[in-house]
């Protein structure tokens, strides 16, 4: 299934998805270090966003949030891609800074964790070829 | 969204890669609102500033942009300490060293390492209708309402961008359909004192969120009622511009439509200082006065009230300032006159954004509605809310 999206930071990444139904705030919800959500109140709790198709409605919280998106990238532990419901400038900023290809305002909204999923960015473009 | 040629090269990386991702956060900004294309900014005021905020990956971001320089003046947020006099703050050392590597890495980009929430009183004005990238929330609500300028509530990462690439994305607050208000406060109560500008800001922001004020009855309200006013506006809430009947300069145009009202009396007044904060004791560990950045009216206010006093012993009295007003207090005499009483006069830095409780303080004075708000928030320590006169006091001897 080819799926149309707006390109908000461009490049190419696959992975299975993550999909959150609750904001993330990357600034106090996920572990700058290991990238992994620590917030025991998000529906996510323990879970690795590392070269995970990372799918949520927006992001939500403090600004600070891009610079930890940068820093995972650094690490090794960003998630391959973003796909947002609605981006909003921490997450957009983030994944820019971070070199995290992201879209949003898909076309349908199918996604299942689990799901493989191939985001296109520049092209404004997602596969899932299971479906 | 309409790119020039030029803007095309830079997205595709032809000046470097600084550039490449400054134009990158431009572009996907103004996709996200919805901008029809890229407009010049004369300034840029960036936050992201403190180590507080930044941390060490915000640290890596900004070293890696070495090589790049700012093509428009550009200045910075408060630091979380004053650049100079950080070990008289009693600053741990290695906070204060990420700190200083922050704001060279700042410096080497070509942003002017001044850190201060007021850029118009430092020689970065902006005329009526100049468009400029500004990031902090007083600053903001200053430049739209006061001056008159045209800027939205930039991030840090925004504002940067901007002032490398010497642009922004024209969406709201640049755009004239976005500046009219959106309700209108008549002001009844009789405003006596800063902080009671203070105080209506944050009743007015909390009431408006990010809708645009227009304020009836404060005729005569000068540039230091209107600097605290636009303070408390924009920590209360998301407000980036209020209008002043007869006072601000988009005043005559702003009201286009038939908007809610709502009144502020003396009971709304009170209830700002009472049952948002809470009124200033006897005695605090901490008097902290300068948010936003204390002007040099402000600096001489308090000497004059402390002039041949002393400050009882434990207790602290620090105002906050720009290097460059802090430096025009001391050719004025009213350094001295502070020092003389016990108290300390710091540049660069912001009370919020102190580590007060690593100081073993636990309970502070302000005369800023939004010192009240963010020391409580950030610094966790327990904040009181009052007048400069009844501020001062709190940590005078008898």
């Amino acid at each position: 299934m080819i799926i149309r999206c707006r390109r908000i930071s461009r490049g190419y990444g696959e992975g299975y998805a993550l999909v959150s139904p609750e904001p993330i705030s990357f600034f106090g919800q996920v572990d700058r270090v290991r990238g992994i959500i620590c917030d025991e109140e998000h529906p996510l709790y323990g879970e690795s966003v590392s070269d995970r198709v990372l799918i949520f409605p927006h992001g939500k919280g403090s600004t600070v949030g891009s610079y930890v998106l940068y820093g995972l990238a650094k690490r090794g532990k960003a998630p391959s891609a973003i796909i947002c419901l609605e981006a909003e400038p921490i997450i957009a900023v983030g994944a820019i800074i971070a070199g995290i290809p992201m879209v949003d305002k898909p076309e349908s909204y199918v996604f299942e964790t689990g799901m493989f999923v191939r985001v296109y960015a520049d092209k404004g473009i997602i596969e899932v070829p299971s479906l | 969204m309409y790119l020039t040629s030029r803007e095309e090269r830079i997205l595709k990386g032809e000046e470097g890669y600084a550039r490449q991702k400054a134009m990158e956060i431009l572009v996907a900004l103004g996709e996200i609102y919805e901008a029809d294309r890229l407009i010049p900014v004369s300034s840029a005021q960036i936050a992201g500033v403190s180590y507080t905020s930044l941390g060490d990956d915000g640290i890596e971001w900004l070293e890696s942009l070495e090589g790049t320089h700012v093509t428009i003046p550009a200045m910075l947020n408060p630091a979380g300490m004053d650049l100079e006099n950080w070990r008289r703050m009693g600053i741990d050392p290695e906070y204060a060293r990420k700190q200083l590597r922050i704001i060279e890495a700042y410096k080497r980009l070509g942003v002017r390492p001044l850190c201060s929430c007021t850029p118009y009183l430092l020689g970065m004005v902006p005329m009526f209708g100049e468009h400029v990238a500004w990031s902090e929330s007083s600053a903001v609500c200053y430049a739209n309402s006061v001056l008159g300028a045209r800027t939205n509530r930039e991030g840090g990462p925004s504002a940067l961008a901007s002032a490398i690439i010497g642009k922004t994305p024209n969406y709201g607050y640049h755009l004239d359909e976005n500046r009219k208000a959106g309700l209108v406060i008549e002001v009844e109560a009789k405003l006596r004192t800063i902080s009671d500008y203070s105080a209506l800001g944050y009743w007015a922001g909390k009431l408006a969120g990010s809708n645009v004020p227009y304020f009836r009855g404060l005729k005569g309200a000068d540039n230091a009622c209107l600097k605290a006013l636009s303070a408390g506006l924009g920590a209360a809430g998301g407000v980036a511009l209020y209008h002043v009947e007869d006072v601000t300069p988009e005043h005559k145009t702003a009201l286009v439509e038939d908007v809610e009202r709502h009144r502020f009396g003396e009971a709304e007044l009170k209830e700002v200082y009472l049952d948002y904060f809470k009124p200033i004791p006897d005695h605090v560990d901490l008097a902290a006065v300068g948010c936003p950045h204390a002007s040099l009216d402000e600096v001489k206010e308090v000497a004059e009230f402390v002039n041949g006093r002393r400050i009882r012993e434990g207790s602290r009295l620090w105002v906050f300032t720009s290097i460059a007003v802090k430096e025009m207090a001391k050719r004025c005499g009213y350094l001295d006159i502070i020092r003389a009483a016990g108290g300390e006069v710091y540049a660069d830095g912001c009370m919020a954004l102190a580590p007060l409780r690593d100081m073993g303080i636990k309970s502070v004075a302000v005369n800023s509605s939004k010192a009240a708000f963010y020391t409580h928030l950030l610094a966790r320590v327990d904040v009181y809310f009052g007048n400069l006169r009844q501020c001062v006091e709190s940590v005078m001897e008898e």
